[in-house]
């Protein structure tokens, strides 16, 4: 039987469609359609500089907004070759960290929500609000932050906000006890979820898949400890590790996950405060980067590049870098081609979900329909990457 | 010495008192009459309305929408079924996932080109009576994809109740489209059945002069 | 001794004397690529995937890109990940517009696949031996390549009062609603 999982359906995670053949309740095979969201981002980079660029990007993977910002600019930056002072680089890490959680937290409420524990959402999502609240007091906006920029960050951190990412990462190793509470003992949570939707480690690296998904079919590959950027190399956290590649284990994987982004946004905000809590926020590169706006105003020859940049945009060398993060989906890289002109060349993003639903197939093929929708959210899919 | 007061003149002067205020209530003079008591149990459990007021508020009170987010604004409008920002007080808190069953569709999200022929068929199986917000500024007008993917505007294809403006519009934002919705719903007239017309009167045929 | 790209380069030259490698030159070129031939691209994937120094197991993303002006008109981008080396490199392969095939590589990454239909529903390159070469992203039944460099960006005209001339205007009844012009008067 053919069975038409819709680009409407609950349990999709977005506008995903799943193609499936049915044996009675076991799938004989299984086809991810995809394209429902496609955005056309990558065209529309061509058009647009590289700043106009970082919005778009908060709507790909829109679960972990400051992500993909940060991919981007770290991809810019690259091209560039600059780094940028170490203060930023701590400001960047700890809303990073958050972000993951907060992703983290959406994942979890939703991929209880399909296997049919609907507790649990409510409880991630009053998490997701104050990483939200975090947000909206750092840069105005609730989702889409589009706080980073190439060379820094679009405006100082303002009072208060180191205090209120103390109080959450003080505050939220106690819920994610009440999660684990709620799920990891739970004789239902483990009966839909272990032994589901098996990938092995060999399976994991033939199909390209990244992040927690291969990191719970045991094998060790963080690009925040294998290939450190934004200063990852000295904060100190562990990875956690699956051990059979089903759905418990990824579950377990990215709940550990949360704990250990709770501890480094914790070393950063300690390192925001020695370096202090105003000073610097974006490079001192007036020939790429937006020259303070004191120094407009009282500097030519700041007012002139601030008039550049502005009206036509940075200017970045002729060539291509390719720069990957670890955002909680997984690799998400950003590839691109500069003619030397303000306007990328080409922008090809790396998005990890792409890559990872690949996998669907050879995770359910055999096992039960319902598998199929744990499966799904096991791996953890957001379909504005997907599509891009 | 204080001015008197000249109410008190009238009264000292032992003039006609002050004309007594009409009282609000008839104190009853004797045993209720059946006939109010009859309009006094009337009156505490039965409620007077039109018929179209009733269904307007049953609808408008208990709107189900359709589990149809598309991009980041269904994050959003999963906020609003969220604990902070509370939908089931409006009696939409469940997020139907069947198009026949829901009365609102709520396009969260951008509408590509492949996903817009699927948006008009969920449309065309919403059983009336229906309405469609559209969320967002993608939805509303393309917001900020204005290329060959993105559809600009959904209402393009379905005809648009309400349209809330953001990117993505804060919970609140969608809350306020909601309220306004559901006045929209409460002022608009029903119909009940089909329209009666006015039947020519049959003329019953006059006896004759021979009858009786 | 960690795997440097100059030691991959040094291997590839060894084990495939024929095949004419060319290093991308360029100030700005941050990672190191190497451009080779399309024919010569599924026997250097399997050897950089099977040889135990270089064990290219995963292929980390693969794409296309459109230079116009220039000749060979296309490039496909393979990026390369080693997990035991952490290591990643770089492959080009240049497609020219008359006959933009390339072979596939989904039997040495399965990950191809995708990467593989991306860019042929963006590019129209064919990949020759691909399973399943039909468009991913796109409607099935769209017609162009839409992220070749002639194809137009779709962009459509905004809506304003200057340039809409079959408008709906507001009625005359709203302007009693238009609060009354006050001029400012000195004193």
């Amino acid at each position: 039987m053919t069975l038409n999982m819709g680009p409407q359906h609950p349990s999709t995670h977005g506008v995903l469609r799943v193609a499936l053949e049915l044996d009675g309740e076991n799938v004989v095979a299984c086809k991810p359609v995809i394209g429902y969201l496609h955005t056309g981002m990558e065209k529309q980079a061509e058009y647009k500089t590289y700043t106009q660029s970082i919005p778009q990007t908060d709507r790909m993977d829109y679960l972990a907004p400051l992500s993909n910002n940060l991919a981007l600019c770290l991809a810019a930056e690259k091209l560039l070759g600059v780094t940028v002072p170490e203060r930023v680089q701590a400001i960047r890490v700890l809303l990073t960290e958050l972000t993951r959680i907060s992703a983290h937290c959406v994942w979890l409420g939703t991929h209880a929500i399909d296997i049919g524990a609907l507790t649990v959402f409510w409880y991630c999502f009053r998490e997701r609000e104050k990483v939200l609240s975090i947000y909206d007091m750092v840069c105005g906006a609730r989702m889409t932050a589009s706080y980073f920029r190439v060379g820094g960050l679009a405006m100082d951190i303002p009072e208060g906000f180191l205090e209120r990412c103390e109080k959450f990462v003080r505050e939220m190793p106690k819920h994610i006890d009440e999660y684990e509470s709620l799920l990891t003992k739970n004789p239902i949570w483990l009966a839909r979820t272990k032994g589901v939707a098996p990938l092995s480690a060999a399976d994991a690296i033939a199909w390209g898949v990244t992040g927690p998904s291969l990191r719970g079919s045991r094998v060790r590959w963080d690009l925040r400890q294998a290939e450190p950027y934004s200063g990852y190399e000295t904060y100190d956290f562990e990875v956690p590790m699956g051990t059979n590649g089903d759905a418990y284990d990824r579950f377990q994987v990215r709940v550990a996950e949360m704990r250990q982004s709770t501890r480094i946004a914790e070393q950063a905000i300690a390192r925001v405060r020695k370096l202090g809590e105003k000073g610097e926020y974006r490079l001192r590169d007036f020939k790429y980067v937006l020259p303070p706006k004191e120094e407009v105003k009282t500097s030519m020859e700041a007012l002139i590049h601030h008039f550049k940049i502005v009206a036509h945009g940075f200017f970045p060398p002729v060539g291509e870098a390719y720069q990957a993060i670890e955002a909680p989906k997984g690799e998400l890289g950003f590839y691109f081609v500069s003619d030397g002109s303000a306007r990328p060349w080409r922008m090809k993003i790396r998005s990890p979900s792409f890559v990872n639903l690949q996998a669907l197939p050879v995770m359910v093929q055999g096992k039960l329909v319902a598998d199929v929708i744990a499966a799904i959210g096991s791996i953890d899919i957001v379909l504005g990457e997907i599509d891009r | 010495m204080t001015k008197p007061d000249p109410r008190a003149f009238r009264t000292l002067a032992g003039s006609a008192p002050a004309p007594a205020a009409k009282p609000d209530l008839v104190m009853p003079t004797g045993p209720m009459s059946d006939a109010d008591r009859f309009r006094e149990e009337l009156e505490k459990g039965i409620l007077f309305t039109t018929v179209s007021s009733l269904v307007n508020w049953a609808r408008a009170n208990a709107i189900w929408p359709l589990g149809f987010g598309l991009a980041c604004c269904a994050i959003e409008m999963m906020a609003i079924a969220g604990p902070r920002f509370d939908v089931s007080r409006f009696g939409a808190e469940v997020f139907r996932g069947s198009p026949r069953q829901a009365d609102l569709m709520i396009v969260a999200g951008r509408v590509s080109i492949k996903m817009a022929p699927v948006l008009r068929q969920l449309y065309d199986q919403m059983p009336d009576p229906k309405w469609v917000i559209a969320m967002g500024a993608c939805s509303s007008c393309g917001g900020v994809f204005n290329n060959y993917a993105i559809l600009q505007g959904v209402d393009k294809i379905v005809p648009v109740d309400v349209y809330v403006p953001g990117c993505p519009p804060r919970p609140e934002g969608l809350i306020h489209g909601i309220m306004k919705l559901q006045e929209k719903i409460l002022s608009s007239k029903i119909e009940l059945g089909p329209i009666p017309r006015k039947k020519k009167r049959v003329t019953r045929p006059q006896a004759g002069p021979g009858a009786a | 001794m960690p795997l440097t790209p100059e030691r991959i380069e040094e291997k590839l030259r060894e084990r495939f004397p024929d095949v004419a490698f060319e290093r991308q030159r360029g100030e700005a070129v941050r990672d190191f690529t190497l451009y080779l031939p399309a024919d010569a691209l599924v026997d250097v994937c399997t050897y950089l995937r099977d040889e135990r120094e270089c064990s290219f197991t995963m292929l980390s993303w693969m794409g296309g890109a459109d230079y116009l002006p220039r000749v060979p008109r296309f490039e496909c981008v393979y990026s390369l990940l080693s997990i035991p080396h952490a290591a990643r490199f770089t492959l080009k392969v240049r497609v020219p517009e008359e006959n933009p095939r390339v072979p596939t590589v989904t039997g040495v990454w399965p990950t191809a696949n995708w990467h593989e239909r991306e860019a042929y529903d963006f590019y129209g390159i064919t990949f020759t031996g691909h399973p399943d070469l039909t468009r991913i992203l796109l409607p099935e039944d769209w017609v162009g390549w839409p992220l070749r460099k002639d194809s137009p960006l779709g962009y459509e005209e905004v809506a304003f009062t200057h340039n809409t001339p079959g408008r709906m205007k507001p009625s005359p009844a709203l302007k009693k609603l238009a609060p009354k012009k006050v001029r400012y008067r000195a004193q």
